[in-house]
């Protein structure tokens, strides 16, 4: 019982910084690029809630607008990288051969880049923006796809109903999306969600070692690199873009591992004994 | 174990030459000519050609691709653009600073992990394993680069316990072991947890309990000691995400190691420098892996290679 609101929790963050990031237009009391340099690093107060930093923006409002950046470039990174992973991984699965071969390897390189450091490299090399930050963390995000939905199709397609449907005369590729995909869609979604809280930290990392948004842009991640830069006299301007970005990222990954209860029980962490 | 060791070194060898590849033609096809992104737009035309010959950019892509193979293979990394320096000696004077600091952040994760994972595995379900599953969440959930501010904030600006930053003495070691080992703390004590209770199922534990051994050496000398054998993998797994943790935790805390040389070479635009950072994290992190499976099989003997 006690695990069981945690998910809805999570849900219930996700859905609130949806909402702030859908109405930040309106939400926001401020202009986020509004600059009063008078007013600069000045701390919480009752115009500012959050207070305002090294510009003198508002950080709330910020904050409200680094939601759309943060929520925009998760999403759409785990769903293109989940439609290229959940593809290559069928077909790898499916015909086998040189095929397999030739992904697996290609796998197998990329994942010997520990974490963000081919993200890192190719943004170096992209130059930094937001549209190259996706570039790379598309590169790397399939892969996890891949590798995944391979090793389920490798078990599902022995199974019957697949046989059955084979000597029925079917094609290769009614086969992998009528009776295969479906089978293997569980652990995806589980996947796609703990990926979203992954990116969402990928990309403010990125942006905090200043390879992702250019710096003005309300990301959370540059917001935080703007405030280390002011750490010692003015920390509410770390403080709060770093809270979001930790309530969000802990919100998918309890939608996430709720998810994986509901869905996937093979694949937890062995809580169930 | 002979065979395995030899297939386990032809797969390290191809996936090390696709890795090389890999960062040379990132590197080299990179749209727009290295040599103006490298002196700016503004440079003399004497200047460009000068460092066109000398990075040898001048030569068509196949050849170069073979000559820096060949350079790779006597260790030589090429020459760092502003200092002119090899890149090896360069990246051989920051290595030991990210070694300290892994090694410092598997510390604190393993003096994090052990506790919380002993005492959930103990009660299962009870409050105090709640407590510890939401710890390990919100310490997989909390940026590193947000946890290390937060830490300088605390120790170093409230309390005045600790220094703020840069390499130096044990103290200084300990805020960033702290940032790059907490997340790696989350997912061990959840592991440690899985695997003790696993373990605690066996017979062999019914059977030391049955024989009357007092609980406490139940579970350190019986339980524990088995329970660890596949905490080490997950230890060599996350090597990896130490390794671009800590190019994170250098920047946070100033610290002289591979992971700010890297950002150093990547805000110069020193292409060697960052290529040769990259193809050496790279390669630390599959030689980790290989020595970790070794490790692994060698401490289970269930394992057949």
């Amino acid at each position: 019982m006690f695990r069981s609101i945690w998910p809805y929790i999570g849900a219930g963050i996700i859905l609130l910084f949806a909402i702030g990031a859908i109405l930040a237009p309106w939400l926001s009391p401020y202009d986020p690029y509004e600059i009063h340099l008078s007013e600069q690093l000045a701390g919480p107060s009752r115009a500012h809630p959050l207070g305002q930093d090294a510009n003198g923006s508002d950080i709330l409002s910020r904050l409200l607008y680094g939601a759309r950046i943060s929520l925009a470039v998760g999403l759409s990174v785990v769903a293109l990288t989940a439609v290229v992973g959940v593809l290559l991984g069928l077909v790898s699965g499916y015909y086998g051969g040189w095929i397999d071969t030739l992904l697996m390897r290609l796998v197998d390189i990329l994942l010997a880049f520990p974490g963000l450091l081919l993200a890192i490299a190719l943004v170096a090399v992209l130059g930094p923006s937001m549209r190259n930050v996706v570039i790379a963390l598309a590169v790397l995000g399939w892969v996890s796809f891949a590798r995944l939905v391979r090793g389920q199709v490798l078990s599902v397609r022995e199974r019957e109903f697949v046989l059955a449907a084979r000597t029925s005369g079917q094609s290769d590729l009614r086969i992998m999306v009528v009776h295969i995909l479906p089978n293997v869609l569980s652990p995806v979604i589980v996947q796609a969600t703990f990926g979203i809280a992954g990116v969402i930290i990928s990309e403010s990392s990125l942006s905090f070692l200043g390879l992702g948004a250019p710096p003005g842009t309300p990301s959370w991640g540059a917001m935080l690199s703007q405030g280390k830069q002011v750490l010692l006299d003015a920390p509410h301007v770390s403080i709060f873009p770093g809270l979001a970005i930790m309530l969000v990222v802990l919100a998918f990954n309890f939608v996430g591992d709720g998810l994986r209860d509901r869905l996937d029980p093979r694949g937890g962490s062995g809580r169930r004994g | 174990m002979f065979a395995y060791l030899v297939r386990r070194l032809l797969l390290l060898l191809l996936v090390l030459f696709g890795v090389v590849t890999l960062v040379f033609f990132l590197i080299h096809l990179i749209p727009g000519d290295p040599v103006d992104i490298m002196l700016g737009d503004q440079a003399l035309a004497a200047d460009k050609d000068a460092l066109r010959h000398a990075l040898g950019l001048h030569r068509p892509l196949g050849n170069q691709y073979l000559s820096y193979l060949g350079d790779l293979c006597r260790g030589d990394l090429g020459l760092s653009i502003h200092s002119r320096r090899p890149v090896l000696t360069e990246i051989g004077e920051r290595f030991p600073a990210t070694v300290e600091l892994m090694l410092g952040a598997m510390l604190v994760a393993l003096l994090m992990a052990l506790p919380l994972g002993i005492i959930s595995a103990l009660k299962p379900y009870g409050w105090l394993d709640g407590a510890s599953m939401l710890i390990s969440f919100l310490g997989i959930s909390i940026p590193n680069f947000w946890l290390g501010p937060m830490l300088i904030i605390l120790f170093s600006i409230q309390l005045g316990w600790l220094p703020v930053n840069e390499r130096g003495g044990l103290e200084h070691l300990i805020l960033p072991a702290i940032t790059l080992g907490t997340a790696m703390a989350a997912m061990l004590s959840r592991m440690i947890r899985a695997s003790l209770l696993e373990v605690l199922d066996e017979e062999y534990i019914t059977n030391a309990r049955a024989k009357g051994l007092p609980e406490r050496l139940v579970i350190f000398k019986h339980a524990l000691r088995n329970a660890l054998i596949p905490v080490i993998t997950i230890i060599g797994l996350q090597v990896g995400v130490l390794l671009s943790g800590a190019i994170i935790t250098e920047a946070i805390f100033d610290w002289p190691g591979l992971g700010s040389l890297l950002l150093e070479g990547i805000y110069s635009r020193n292409y060697p420098l960052v290529q040769g950072c990259i193809l050496v994290i790279a390669t630390v992190y599959v030689l980790v892996n290989l020595l970790t499976d070794i490790a692994y099989a060698w401490a289970d003997p269930r394992v057949r290679l």
